[in-house]
């Protein structure tokens, strides 16, 4: 009995450990991408066709989910907002749940599992078919050609999907309660303007999907390259760029809400 | 300048505890196509790594072009990289790039030439290995034989002093397996490189090689002339030429007792 607490301690001692171990890893696998990033730069081209890929190519995913989300919210923000004879205020609503949250959120956990996912598994399977050994081997460095590109185009990508994510959202608003429920037209884009703070509201909203990019492309390069070479290691690693990658969202978005909106002017 | 490409002296190298090769001496001349072949596990594709400098020895050294591999520092083994070129078992060709944009992707790399004259050293790389007309494909459009005359031409395309392949006839056709063949030997004599090739395939190897090692538990167990070879009386070549199933090289992998894992009761006395 005595032996079994302890195995399981010592299990659980482990798993800690080796969490940590690969927590450090990614942690230098990030600085080892940042410091060879010049090429990316230098070259440009590389990083927009990235962008092509990871940005353009979600573009369909985030615009159709941004417009149902905005229709969604215009519903049910109608449906509560009339009882107390406040209608008009649907606009404000729909922009500052979208600007502040939603646009940002959504678009992110939308992009680590379009982008992010794709990221890894083209990584990991250039792994698995020893494309970035030969590359190594033909002295040109993996890091620097194939990971900072991808990194980058992500980086670059993310805020410019959720801000798309907004407009769409505010658009899906607008058309349920202003052309469909016949809501005043005035009243809905006056009191979004009058709500809606360009430093306060947008430049946050923003700063909260840069900083949502960096953590679903370093999530997603960092698996794609530490995958194990195998058809079950590439899987494997896709899975948990999508979970690592919607928790670390979720768990930043806390944190940066807190110190952005703390409820004092 | 040396006349040995290569020399590899007292070369070891062990995983953690696990040795792979002991003590490996071996020499390689500019012009020579070298095999080195044994059995699955036995250090030969560990070998190549030491030579291209991707994992360092425990001990002993591998010289290229008079040049000690494992000090070199990253800059100055990738200088060294771009005289090698290596050729993986299944080609390992980009595949998001076409056959021509693969076969140029080092010039691009490594040199400032203008694009007129890399399509027309691409262009001739690919007349090489007879795939000139297939410039226009991608990698997911070749089968297996095609893929690696596309990942020879690739590796051919700064004119390495040196071409490592690993396997490369593994998985191929008769036919396929004879045009890689003569390919490597012709591109070998034409360019003047030295070539290493590591394989399974005894009968193929032994009409294009020079020179032959047989690795065995990471060291060299034998070595001679394709010549030499054939007429072996070591019963260890002689098991590995012929394809024979019992001799040195056991077909049992070492495990218990075979009793004690059937948990036999009946005792013998």
């Amino acid at each position: 009995m005595y032996k079994r607490i302890a195995a399981g301690i010592q299990a659980i001692g482990h798993r800690a450990i080796d969490g940590i171990w690969r927590l450090g890893c990614a942690a230098r696998f990030f600085i080892l991408v940042l410091l060879k990033s010049t090429t990316s730069f230098l070259r440009f081209g590389l990083v927009i066709r990235e962008i092509y890929f990871v940005g353009v190519l979600s573009l369909i995913i985030i615009l159709v989910s941004g417009l149902f989300v905005g229709m969604v919210l215009g519903l049910q923000g109608y449906e509560t907002l009339q009882k107390y004879g406040s209608e008009s205020a649907v606009g404000t609503l729909v922009a500052l749940s979208l600007v502040r949250e939603l646009g940002p959120v959504m678009s992110a956990l939308l992009f680590a599992s379009r982008a992010g996912s794709a990221i890894t598994a083209e990584i990991g399977l250039m792994k698995a078919t020893e494309q970035l050994s030969a590359m190594g081997m033909m002295a040109v460095d993996p890091v620097a050609r194939v990971v900072a590109p991808r990194f980058w185009a992500g980086v670059i990508s993310m805020p410019l999907l959720a801000a798309l994510f907004s407009v769409m959202g505010v658009f899906g608003g607008y058309l349920v309660t202003v052309v469909f429920i016949g809501v005043d037209e005035g009243a809905f884009w006056s009191s979004m303007q009058n709500a809606v703070d360009f430093r306060y509201d947008i430049v946050n909203g923003v700063i909260k999907s840069c900083f949502f990019g960096v953590a679903v492309a370093a999530i997603a390069v960092f698996e794609g390259f530490d995958a194990p070479p195998t058809a079950e290691g590439v899987s494997g690693a896709t899975t948990r760029t999508v979970v690592t990658s919607a928790l670390a969202i979720l768990g930043l978005d806390f944190v940066l809400t807190a110190f952005m909106f703390r409820g004092v002017d | 300048m040396s006349e040995h490409l290569i020399e590899i002296k007292d070369l070891a190298f062990s995983y953690t505890d696990r040795p792979i090769l002991k003590r490996v001496n071996m020499t390689m001349s500019r012009g020579q196509v070298i095999a080195i072949m044994g059995g699955s596990g036995s250090g030969k594709t560990t070998l190549l790594r030491l030579i291209g400098g991707e994992v360092k020895p425990s001990a002993g050294h591998v010289e290229v072009a008079g040049q000690v591999v494992h000090q070199l520092s990253r800059n100055e083994l990738f200088k060294l990289r771009r005289k090698m070129g290596m050729l993986f078992q299944f080609g390992a060709l980009f595949t998001d790039l076409s056959v021509f944009d693969n076969v140029a992707f080092q010039m691009r790399e490594h040199t400032n030439l203008p694009e007129s004259m890399i399509r027309d050293l691409v262009l001739m790389k690919l007349h090489a290995v007879g795939l000139r007309g297939a410039s226009h494909l991608m990698p997911a459009e070749l089968s297996g034989g095609m893929a690696r005359r596309v990942a020879l031409a690739r590796s051919i395309a700064l004119d390495p002093l040196l071409i490592m392949y690993d396997e490369p006839f593994t998985g191929l056709d008769p036919i396929s397996l004879s045009v890689i063949g003569s390919l490597i030997r012709r591109l070998t004599d034409a360019l003047g490189m030295t070539s290493i090739i590591v394989t399974h395939d005894v009968q193929e190897s032994l009409k294009i090689v020079d020179y032959v090692y047989f690795l065995a538990d990471g060291a060299i167990a034998a070595h001679g002339t394709p010549e030499e070879v054939k007429g072996s009386t070591m019963p260890f070549v002689h098991q590995f030429v012929h394809g024979e199933e019992d001799g040195p090289v056991p077909f049992h992998y070492p495990a218990e007792t075979y009793r004690k894992d059937l948990k036999l009761e009946v005792q013998f006395v």
